[in-house]
């Protein structure tokens, strides 16, 4: 029984004098993974931005079950995880103190799952540490660990596999499949083939503009 | 679905006072690390100050009448300085997003963020302007005057300047702008708070001047929050 | 977004939020404005000059009034107008409030720049000083430096929708503040002369002194309302040039 999460219509963006997309619609099921692609600079992020409700510069219609995103926004921030560009960590926290900050943002989180959350992102002994001590991708996985905290259907992700080793990819994607398994959807862009994640379904940004011109 | 629990059933008093705690301790503990930073304005309020009396006259009976407006545009200088940096970091380091899709109140986050940057500017200026006051020969019966209008009025220009760092946050050169943005702004803060100075070392009342300054405080605590997170909403989703 | 409330507001609201409807009745409006506003203002200025009579006590001087307050009267109503087309926008998601918010600015600073200049002129005969802290010039000194704000704002952005969106908030926060700003630099300095005319009070001046003065202020406000068509004007082309329309025309003209 698959239920539509979010459903898109006629979206259109354009940006410095640029149209990134036009008309584009499409749903996302309770149990799917999506996957946008695209060239450099055709608009994944945007469009990642524009579904998240960061970026309000588009014309068109987003739902949220059934309901104009506008209206449920409330609702559609409780059950949203976003995985954005900047990993959102601060470098002077702790690893444990940011994801503290985060399950404070999202009540709906429990803090004392955080050392744990920690432990199957491979940073237990880390926690205490002041995240600017960390490199770059133990950087990257301090905001990852958001995602085994997280209770929420959907999952925006926006190259979640950047600067993480090949085992850490391999995890994450058994974290994926176990999501989908339990209902939730995925929407990601990722340079990087999903593998053993299911089904997936692709939308092509470049494709989706050539009719169009 | 089922195993994915919603969350209607938060008590959500105890999750706002909660929420403005932890944002509080979060932003307190951010400047603590941060040392360089917390001392930069006080610094900067002490070099402004002792400008005065080298480019206009040592003279105590001429600084001091001098002492309360120069006092006050310094304290209004220094919190317009240190004003860049309030989300300035959040915003380069994506905290800041994560902030606006979180479904807790902004408003709240928002005036934690703004009450700790006071404690960390205001407050201090606060305390140090006594010490000021002497250098620059203000009579003892204006330190309460001082200290009163300092300690209501610093906080509006928290509030106020907190617009225009929201503002300005999606820009790479705020700073100038920011002033430019803010200090219009911030002149009914300066008249007042003077002039409550002002009053207290001839000796006159400077209740009326308290009130006006409360006022002022009342309206930027209930305004000021709405203008930064929509102005934040704004300069994120650009 | 919002279908619902799209009822209760007329419709003519609603077609004004299309650049090509608002480029077109802009252009039919534009000569009638144009020649209002020139007799109002050839015969106001013909009238204040050649026969109001002289002030009993500033003599001929006084009559640069006839531009320094109806100047400063538009520079005040034009940041308004800019407050509110920016309010318009913010909520509605309207284009065209966008662009009249964004030709106000100039139209209103320099407006605002015409007062200060007059008030200047005036104080020389008056006070015996180009420039004197008096709370009604303090003021529009401020509301200029509002205007400053808002234009720098709107320049350092890159992006257009943001842009305009920011300047908004920035506009309406500086209409919360304006009040509140006249009232403290009033306060602060109380030495001048009280306000040359408001509308809810009987005038102090005489019928033969303040009719032109009246005439010249509706005729700043057509004048105004030129500009502002102009600026609009231009500034819908700017914007829609990539639309079909846009194209068509350029290319019949």
């Amino acid at each position: 029984m698959s239920e539509v999460l979010l459903r898109v219509e006629k979206l259109f963006c354009e940006r410095d004098d640029r149209v990134l997309f036009d008309g584009l619609s499409f749903s996302v099921d309770s149990g799917e993974i999506v996957q946008i692609e695209g060239a450099n600079g055709s608009g994944k992020t945007t469009l990642l931005r524009i579904l998240s409700g960061l970026s309000r510069n588009y014309e068109g219609d987003i739902f949220w079950r059934e309901e104009p995103v506008e209206q449920a926004r409330d609702r559609y921030c409780r059950e949203l995880l976003y995985f954005g560009h900047q990993p959102g960590v601060k470098a002077l926290l702790s690893a444990e103190e940011n994801l503290r900050w985060y399950c404070a943002l999202s009540p709906s989180l429990d803090p004392s799952r955080i050392r744990a959350a920690l432990a199957e992102v491979g940073l237990s002994g880390f926690e205490d540490v002041p995240c600017h001590t960390l490199s770059a991708g133990q950087h990257r996985r301090v905001s990852l660990a958001r995602l085994y905290l997280s209770d929420a259907p959907l999952w925006i992700l926006d190259e979640p596999f950047t600067a993480i080793d090949k085992r850490g990819v391999a995890a994450k994607e058994a974290l994926i499949g176990r999501h989908i398994a339990r209902g939730g959807s995925v929407i990601l862009t990722t340079h990087q083939d999903l593998q053993g994640s299911g089904a997936v379904r692709r939308i092509n940004l470049d494709k989706q503009m050539e009719p169009n011109g | 679905m089922d195993n994915l629990p919603t969350n209607q059933s938060i008590n959500r008093d105890v999750g706002v006072a909660a929420l403005f705690i932890a944002a509080l301790r979060r932003d307190l503990m951010l400047s603590l690390r941060r040392k360089s930073e917390l001392v930069n304005p006080l610094i900067f309020f002490l070099m402004v100050i002792t400008l005065f009396p080298l480019g206009v006259s040592p003279e105590p009976g001429f600084l001091a009448q001098l002492a309360p407006g120069v006092l006050w545009v310094s304290a209004l200088l220094a919190t317009l300085l240190s004003m860049d940096s309030l989300f300035r970091s959040d915003f380069d380091d994506g905290s800041l997003e994560q902030l606006l899709l979180s479904p807790q109140p902004l408003f709240i986050v928002v005036l934690a963020k703004i009450a700790a940057h006071w404690m960390m500017t205001g407050l201090a200026l606060t305390l140090v302007a006594p010490l000021i006051g002497v250098m620059l020969f203000l009579p003892s019966e204006g330190m309460p005057g001082l200290m009163l209008s300092l300690l209501l009025g610093t906080p509006t220009l928290s509030l106020v300047g907190a617009i225009g760092a929201a503002l300005t946050v999606g820009l790479r050169k705020g700073g100038v702008l920011i002033s430019l943005l803010v200090l219009p702004l911030y002149i009914p803060v300066l008249i007042f708070g003077t002039g409550a100075v002002q009053a207290a070392v001839t000796g006159l009342p400077i209740g009326g001047y308290l009130a006006l300054l409360g006022a002022l405080l009342a309206l930027g605590i209930t305004l000021a929050p709405l203008a930064v997170a929509a102005a934040l909403r704004i300069s994120v989703s650009g | 977004m919002a279908k619902a409330e799209k009822k209760w507001l007329p419709r003519w609201f609603y077609q004004l939020a299309s650049p090509r409807w608002c480029y077109q009745i802009c252009g039919k409006l534009l000569p009638g404005f144009s020649l209002v506003t020139l007799v109002l203002l050839l015969g106001g200025t013909l009238w204040a000059l050649l026969f109001a009579p002289a002030d009993y006590q500033q003599g001929n001087s006084f009559r640069i009034i006839y531009l320094h307050v109806p100047s400063a009267i538009l520079a005040q109503s034009c940041y308004m107008l800019m407050a509110v087309a920016g309010a318009i926008g913010l909520i509605w998601k309207m284009k065209v409030a966008d662009m009249v918010a964004k030709s106000c600015a100039p139209i209103g600073a320099s407006l605002a720049v015409l007062a200060l200049l007059t008030g200047a002129i005036w104080g020389k005969p008056t006070w015996g000083s180009w420039w004197v802290w008096d709370a009604r010039l303090t003021s529009m000194l401020i509301l200029f430096f509002l205007y400053l704000g808002v234009m720098a704002l709107n320049s350092a952005i890159e992006s257009e929708s943001t842009a305009a969106q920011s300047t908004a908030v920035l506009a309406l926060v500086g209409l919360v503040n304006i009040p509140i700003i006249k009232y403290s630099v009033e306060w602060w300095n109380t030495l001048h002369q009280p306000a040359t005319f408001k509308l809810t009070e009987k005038p102090a001046m005489p019928a033969e002194m303040w009719m032109p003065l009246l005439v010249m202020v509706i005729g700043f406000y057509t004048f105004f309302a030129v500009a502002l068509m102009l600026r609009l004007r231009n500034e819908i082309l700017r914007r829609e040039r990539r639309s079909g329309w846009v194209k068509e025309l350029l290319l019949v003209k």
